[in-house]
């Protein structure tokens, strides 16, 4: 065994951080789940509010602590497992969903967090993302979209707008961003939210309903990155103009947004804006927001395309179906009821043999 | 063992034994050779033969029919002395058409039997196969050999006259008349391929009817006609006392993984994305569910071997098993293994590269992949399987090094070896070495008079550091592939601790040394010259020592299933002998580690055709090098 260097307090990586950096001054009850680890995000950043958020719910969701693991890729939103007092894996760029599956998968009596970045979830792990969506495994996965690369220092990232000027585009970039709303509908998911970092109670809202959903809960949560993409969401969480911008979908309930002044209705399927007040129509004009409907989500999700439009947040889909692991044991149990439990020694002689003696 | 041979011999035949026979069966890929090479390999087994099989068949699934590149031929050499390997020279060649006759020629050894589809030798078919100047079975090309016309197609045919199958059907059950008469001729039973045709067709009786029906029909047909004067025998081999069965190493790599999981009490959590040659043991694992066993058919090789990570961290026993490019697609994710330091098997089943390269050939040229093909300084130990049946002892070890000593081990096969297939003495479970899997159940460390769990405390005999399950309080822990603080795992970018942890990861996996076994020498254990081999080469090399041993040269082997670390005694041994051979189908990957540890003038000898070694290949570099020492 090679000889041990001489104790040392751990040393602070290079780059950017105070070491006393940190969100306020802890409440009792974030912290039974905050770790011992200094948290290292830059001072502003919107991942303090998240981890802030989830700390303190945490304690309310009824799971006992070591019961709890997160799991994340790559990126600063990455880090995230590090600071919660869980178990924990900070894996590799965009492959968390495959730790997590194989984790859910031969333990479902775990309680399986995904912590993922724009460019974690929908570059490098986009092929993952998919798949578990698809195979519905039942955790919570939360995609930090900041809309740019925060650890590798700003570069645009795959829901960077387009015309979008980083260093890696320095003349404006030339692809389409992803909607990842759209997308993870697209992908069979039985479970998509949005929320964003500046909201927190309504994060805390969308983040308890994504754990008591029996499948993948797939929760986009707008986060800004006020080093490399500062204010990218301004527009949906300040207060100044969050009104006219945004729309929160619930269930039954008619998309009204502006304090009630507007509403957004249906004109065949496409989505438009109208006033209550207004000549022609009048609330109950107003989509009567079914989270249940594929077909209304999907067309409610393209609304964030478009800079007329308010932006969606909360529930846009949730749908009950069995989940991967459920099945997985299930049909375990079925064939070992049906064949009897294996034994290794019939197993091996599970062929024609002979004898020698 | 009860009805053996069923032949009753025909008064005008002679029977002659053998010691050891090779038999080729080639045809379309569409003819069945592959399933008529393996029932003729359980009737051997059956007739307690020792065997050797070397299945060879082309990537693509159905190629142009009667065209030489669709030709699939199915090797099996069997005898009643020890049988190491598929055999140099062909003994009977059974040539479906006309490409199956090209293609093969050349292995069949001079006087040796050809028996061939005489109704397949159309004009179309000879062009097909290239040959262009007419019928081969008219030129006087094949005077050298004895060759045997067969209306295969046209006996099929009338022989299932009033089976109502359609022409198709009737076409491709004619392997069966050509299995009944290969049996015959070497006094094999009819009963494991009659048991077989009944429980395969067990939902169709109109075929499982037809089938047997064809298959005895061959059977007399070689008792009865005048083609074939002589019947051969082949006795029983001599194997040490036990229950066999016949087994591919595929199956066996599963039966080891299913025995590491049951004897570990660790349930077996398997991931894999298909991949030619390593498929099969997903097929097999995914039977296997009344053992717990979960088996993940992923996106991708990257997403298999990450949910085999997922399910380690959980407590389960992780295993992935991929070939060719799917190792290299799993390289990130083994280094993450390899920092988290969690147990993980990966099964390496190696195959013509580079790229998609020869997906259904044998080549290893996947070591020094193994070795080092992941960033940083990422050691692991690397094992390696020999045989078919040495398969299951492989991967029972490769699980028991992982858990042991919490790391990642890639445990290397390859399409010979996996597709190929022997008589296996069938160990009892209680046989099997213990497993102990011991996960951490409390704190470990007391700092600042509290007590904590420190992820990264070592073991001191074997620096594996504790295994902690979710879901055990109090022990909540964060790993990832940030480098990890000595002891307590935290993230560090401290430049001493880095190079320590790089260190101790390394010292590690050479104490993995402490558990590998005396290395074996056949042959003899000092002399003139050593031949080191890794994997399947193992068979042939022994082979080749057996028949050396004859010329009265010193040559002794060693078969390294450890290629990391390599095992301690190894330079002792290297100091008895003067020369060494080292035989491998690749470029030289082993040599090269070899050369890098000890000091001495290794010889390689390299093969990269996509087929094994032949014996003989190896006795005359084994010659010319003891001649150039002497
Ligand atoms: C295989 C691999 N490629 C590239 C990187 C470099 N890398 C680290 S994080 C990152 C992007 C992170 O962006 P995002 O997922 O949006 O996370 P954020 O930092 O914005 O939270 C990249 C490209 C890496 N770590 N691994
Ligand atoms: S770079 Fe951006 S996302 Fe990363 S920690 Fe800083 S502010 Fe947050
Ligand atoms: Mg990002």
């Amino acid at each position: 065994m090679p000889t041990l260097p001489p104790s040392r307090k751990p040393v602070r990586p290079p780059g950017r951080g105070p070491r006393r950096a940190g969100p306020p001054k802890a409440r009792t009850s974030r912290k039974e789940y905050a770790s011992d680890q200094d948290v290292r995000w830059c001072p502003g950043c919107g991942d303090y509010a998240i981890l802030a958020s989830v700390q303190r719910l945490m304690p309310q969701l009824g799971v006992k602590r070591e019961n709890v693991v997160f799991v994340s890729g790559i990126g600063c939103s990455s880090r995230f497992p590090y600071y919660m007092n869980t178990y924990g894996m900070h894996s590799i760029h965009g492959r968390a969903p495959t730790m997590a599956t194989g984790l859910k998968a031969s333990r479902p009596d775990l309680d399986v967090w995904v912590v993922t970045g724009d460019g974690d979830a929908l570059s490098i792990g986009g092929n993952h993302l998919i798949h578990l969506l698809r195979r519905n495994v039942n955790l919570q996965l939360l995609l930090f979209n900041n809309q740019i690369y925060g650890l590798t220092k700003g570069q645009f990232s795959p829901t960077s707008e387009i015309g979008k000027v980083t260093k890696s585009s320095p003349f404006g970039s030339i692809t389409p961003p992803f909607n990842p709303i759209s997308l993870s509908l697209g992908a069979s998911a039985s479970f998509v939210a949005r929320t964003a970092d500046r909201d927190t109670k309504h994060l805390t809202k969308v983040l308890k309903r994504a754990h008591t959903h029996p499948g993948s809960a797939f929760v986009e949560v707008y986060q800004n990155c006020n080093i490399y993409n500062d204010g990218a969401f301004f527009d949906f969480t300040e207060r100044a103009t969050k009104a006219d911008r945004t729309v929160y979908l619930e269930h039954g309930k008619p998309m009204l947004f502006a304090n009630g002044k507007r509403g957004v209705r249906l004109d065949g399927f496409k989505t438009s804006v109208f006033d209550i007040e207004g000549r022609d129509f009048s609330v109950n004009d107003a989509i009567v927001y079914d989270e249940t409907s594929l077909e209304l989500a999907g067309i409610v999700s393209r609304m964030s395309q478009r800079p007329d439009m308010p932006r969606p947040f909360g529930v846009f889909f949730c749908e009950e179906r069995p989940t991967y692991e459920h099945l997985l044991w299930e049909q375990i149990a079925a064939i070992t009821e049906r064949q009897g439990q294996g034994d290794l020694d019939a197993l091996l002689y599970a062929a024609d043999t002979w004898t020698i003696q | 063992m009860e009805s053996l041979p069923v032949s009753t011999v025909a008064a005008t035949k002679s029977v002659e034994s053998l010691n050891e026979v090779t038999v080729l069966f080639a045809g379309d890929s569409g003819d069945g050779m592959q399933l008529t090479g393996s029932q003729f390999t359980l009737a051997t087994a059956f007739a307690q033969n020792d065997l050797a099989t070397l299945p060879d068949f082309p990537a693509e699934i159905r190629a142009p029919a009667g065209t030489t590149y669709g030709v699939s031929g199915f090797q099996l050499h069997f005898g009643s002395v020890n049988v190491r390997t598929p055999g140099d020279e062909v003994d009977l060649l059974v040539a479906m058409n006309p490409a199956a006759l090209k293609v093969n020629l050349e292995r069949v050894r001079r006087g040796g039997a050809i028996i061939v589809n005489v109704n397949a030798f159309k004009p179309h078919s000879l062009k097909l196969a290239g040959y262009k100047d007419g019928n081969p079975l008219e030129e006087g090309e094949l005077k050298d050999y004895r060759v045997f016309e067969v209306e295969l197609s046209r006996m099929t045919e009338e022989a299932l006259k009033g089976f109502g199958l359609d022409k198709k059907a009737v076409d491709r059950s004619k392997n069966m008349f050509a299995l009944g008469l290969t049996l015959w001729l070497y006094s094999r039973p009819l009963k494991p391929a009659i048991a077989w045709l009944s429980k395969k067709f067990a939902k169709r009786p109109e075929l499982v009817k037809a089938n047997i029906h064809l298959l005895k029909k061959g059977y007399h047909f070689g008792e009865t006609t005048e083609d074939f004067v002589v019947q051969y025998e082949v006795a029983p081999a001599r194997l040490s006392p036990g229950t066999y069965r016949a087994i591919r190493g595929v199956e066996a790599l599963a039966l080891g993984l299913v025995a590491a999981s049951s004897k570990s009490g660790l349930d077996l959590f398997y991931g894999s994305y298909p991949i030619t040659p390593a498929s099969d043991l997903l097929h097999h694992l995914s039977r296997y569910k009344n053992f717990g066993v979960k088996t993940f058919q992923a996106e991708d090789e990257i997403a298999a071997i990450g949910a085999a990570i997922g399910a380690s961290f959980g407590g389960n026993l992780g295993v992935c098993a991929t070939s060719g490019p799917g190792l290299t697609l799993k390289a990130e994710s083994t280094g993450l293994a390899v920092m988290m330091e969690l147990p993980v098997v990966i099964i390496g089943v190696q195959r013509g590269g580079p790229s998609t390269g020869l997906p259904t050939k044998t080549e290893q040229s996947d070591l020094l992949q193994a070795m080092y093909g992941r960033n940083g300084e990422a050691p692991l130990p690397v094992l390696s399987a020999s045989t078919p049946g040495d398969c299951f002892y492989a991967a029972y070890e490769a699980c028991m090094v992982a858990i042991r000593h919490m790391t990642p081990v890639i445990l290397l096969a390859d399409g010979y070896v996996a597709n190929g297939a022997e008589p296996w003495r069938i160990p009892s479970s209680s046989e099997l070495g213990g497993f102990d899997v011991n996960f951490a159940g409390k704190t470990n460390r007391k700092v600042d008079g509290k007590d904590v769990f420190l992820p990264y405390v070592r073991d001191p005999s074997t620096l594996a550091r504790p295994w902690a399950k979710p879901g055990t309080p109090g022990l909540e822990h964060r790993l990832g592939g940030l480098e990890k603080q000595h002891e307590t795992g935290d993230v560090s970018y401290d430049p001493e601790n880095h190079e320590f942890m790089t260190n101790l990861r390394a010292s590690k996996v050479e104490r993995v040394g402490q558990f590998i076994e005396r290395t074996e020498i056949y042959g003899h254990e000092e002399g003139d010259l050593l031949i080191v081999g890794w994997g399947s080469t193992d068979g042939v090399i022994k082979t080749a020592v057996d028949r050396l041993h004859n010329r009265g040269l010193k040559i002794g082997t060693i078969q390294l299933r450890y290629i990391n670390p390599l095992p301690s005694d190894l330079g002792a041994i290297l100091g008895r002998f003067n020369g060494y051979l080292v035989p491998e189908m690749n470029k030289g990957q082993l040599v090269r580690i070899l050369r890098d540890r000890f000091l001495l003038p290794f010889t390689a000898l390299n093969k990269i055709q996509g087929q094994p070694f032949k014996a003989s290949e190896i006795i005359e570099a084994a010659i010319n090098h003891c001649e150039e020492i002497n």
